[in-house]
């Protein structure tokens, strides 16, 4: 299996932590991979080492390799600019700018680098939102603050305004975490509908979750990667123990 | 049970006493000086008294004018010199300064904070006055210093206040880091900004002692950088040290149009950084809605 995104004996830190231990994982393209494990195992870690994220915590950093279309993100010659502008993120909590209107969170990621184009940038608030399916929601109404919606509302901003950057791949961490079941199942159904032209890969503690929208699961358990595969198989007849152990809820 | 109850009460109530005996004690110099203040200061104060230039005593028509611009000029050039440095500073020591460079800088800024300012003054003599003699750009020199740490200062601690998570989201999107740093968290903590530059003016306003080695005083309309130049806290010192009865009357005008000056300021801080309160709480709320949402 060739992925999209592929790690070879990747290990982060933390200082003298060592958070992520020795991952070779294929991440493929046009698929959800969701990443599933106790709390403080390691998955926010992980993926944010696919796009160089991990180093800006004060202390942290990456060994290894991570493959993105075959070339190594952390080679010396790579600028981690563009491996972010390559492989967007959503995060936990959901956060806009509090400063900036709807219309300009979207689009925060292109007036920031310089583009001026009015018609360009209206062209991209209308198709990111459209397809955060969020444009029948705010469209009335693009000059209010990013904050001034719910939660289930900035989050799917958030997701906007990552990919109005056009992205080739979308990490998402536990990005349904702080949300109500209803914005939960429309961000599922989103991420669904993303999965044809975008690789997203998922961190989610609600394994149910998993189930319902991931193709390819892996489960971590204190900073390995015990297991990956396909979702179904990994849930129904998981090859180790402690997979086992992990999605009956004997554990965790 | 009941009476280690009421014990505590009791404890309680004699401490808030306490307290409030506290605070009105420390009121008094307070209010006492502001009323001082305004009943000496107030029948000196007219139209001529704030357009016309100092005088020596008995002469008609005397005011503080001159003062009054000579100050509003010497806190403009110091603002200009002291500000970028102060800002530049502190987003320096707040983004870049997770190193030993940055950790000097603090420490160093932390000294200066707390330098006499009798001795910045000096600094500015020795090394401006005794090559180009008393002068605006001198006394606004040594006015600059005194703000660089307290700008640097407020300035790192606005940007502190900037929650980490609208970092990552910036640089998440492939904004470059100074970007980040000039778009995003400038912007968020501008308010804050603003607050610590206001407070750093309010502070150097009413500064005497390097002035008296730097700027020195003028009786006249002097604009000229390299000329000496009159200020508010020079005429309420000079004034108040003369024997005539008439000067000492204008250095308590004087006093009242500073303290006027200053505190406005300070209200002015006070509106803005409440606006800022209400914005964060703004933000918690949402945050609390969010989080009780959660199943
Ligand atoms: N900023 C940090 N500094 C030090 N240790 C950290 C930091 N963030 C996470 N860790 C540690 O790294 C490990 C993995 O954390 P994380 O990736 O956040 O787990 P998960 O997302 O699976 O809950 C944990 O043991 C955690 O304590
Ligand atoms: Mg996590």
């Amino acid at each position: 299996m060739e992925g999209k995104i592929v790690t070879e004996r990747l290990n982060a830190f933390f200082g003298e932590v060592h958070a992520v231990k020795n991952i070779n994982m294929s991440i493929p393209a046009n698929a959800i991979t969701a990443i599933i494990g106790p709390s403080g195992c390691g998955k926010s870690t992980l993926i944010r080492c696919l796009n160089r994220m991990h180093e800006v915590v004060r202390g942290a950093r990456a060994a290894g390799k991570v493959y993105l279309d075959g070339e190594d993100i952390y080679d010396p010659e790579t600028d981690p600019v563009e491996v972010r502008r390559k492989v967007g993120m959503v995060f936990q909590k959901p956060n806009p700018f509090p400063t900036m209107s709807i219309y300009d969170n979207v689009v925060a990621g292109q007036r920031l680098n310089g583009e001026k184009d009015w018609k360009k940038l209206d062209e991209t608030v209308e198709r990111s939102l459209k397809l955060a399916a969020l444009w029948d929601e705010v469209k009335d109404h693009l000059d209010a603050s990013g904050v001034s919606i719910s939660g289930g509302q900035q989050q799917r901003l958030c997701i906007a305004r990552a990919l109005a950057v056009e992205p080739e791949v979308l990490l998402l961490d536990e990005p349904c975490s702080a949300l109500d079941p209803i914005a939960t199942a429309k961000i599922e159904d989103l991420l669904f509908d993303l999965k044809d032209k975008y690789t997203i890969a998922i961190v989610t503690h609600n394994m149910q979750q998993a189930a319902r929208i991931a193709d390819f699961t892996a489960f971590m358990y204190m900073g390995e990667l015990i297991e990956f595969g396909e979702t179904k198989k990994l849930f129904e007849n998981p090859v180790e123990e402690l997979t086992e152990k992990y999605i009956t809820g004997r554990f965790g | 049970m009941r009476s280690y109850r009421s014990r505590r009460k009791w404890k309680n109530r004699i401490a808030s006493l306490l307290a409030l005996v506290c605070v009105l004690v420390a009121l008094v110099p307070l209010v006492s000086i502001l009323m001082e203040v305004v009943s000496r200061g107030a029948p000196a104060i007219d139209w001529a008294f704030l357009t016309e230039r100092t005088k020596s005593s008995g002469a008609p028509d005397s005011g503080i004018g001159n003062a009054i611009l000579g100050s509003l000029l010497l806190v403009m050039w110091a603002s200009l010199i002291g500000l970028p440095f102060g800002i530049l500073t502190g987003v320096y020591v707040s983004e870049y300064g997770d190193n030993w460079f940055g950790r000097t800088v603090r420490f160093f800024n932390d000294i200066l904070a707390n330098f006499p300012s009798v001795v910045i003054g000096l600094f500015a003599y020795s090394l401006i006055v005794t090559v180009i003699g008393f002068s605006l750009i001198s006394g606004a020199f040594a006015l600059a210093i005194i703000m660089i740490p307290i700008v640097a200062n407020t300035t790192e601690d606005a940007l502190r206040m900037v929650p980490n998570s609208l970092r990552e989201a910036s640089l998440a999107l492939g904004v470059p880091r100074w970007r980040t740093v000039l778009k995003v968290i400038i912007s968020n903590g501008r308010s804050g900004l603003v607050t610590g530059a206001l407070l750093a003016i309010a502070r150097v306003a009413g500064e005497t002692a390097p002035l008296i080695l730097t700027s020195f005083g003028n009786n006249f309309w002097e604009t000229g950088l390299t000329e000496p130049v009159a200020a508010l806290p020079l005429v309420i010192f000079r004034n108040a040290m003369s024997p005539y009865a008439d000067l000492q009357e204008q250095a308590w005008g004087a006093a009242l149009v500073l303290i006027t000056m200053v505190l406005s300021l300070n209200v002015v801080v006070r509106l803005l950084t409440r606006k800022r309160m209400k914005l964060y709480k703004a933000v918690k709320k949402t945050w609390k809605e969010r989080l009780s949402l959660n199943v």
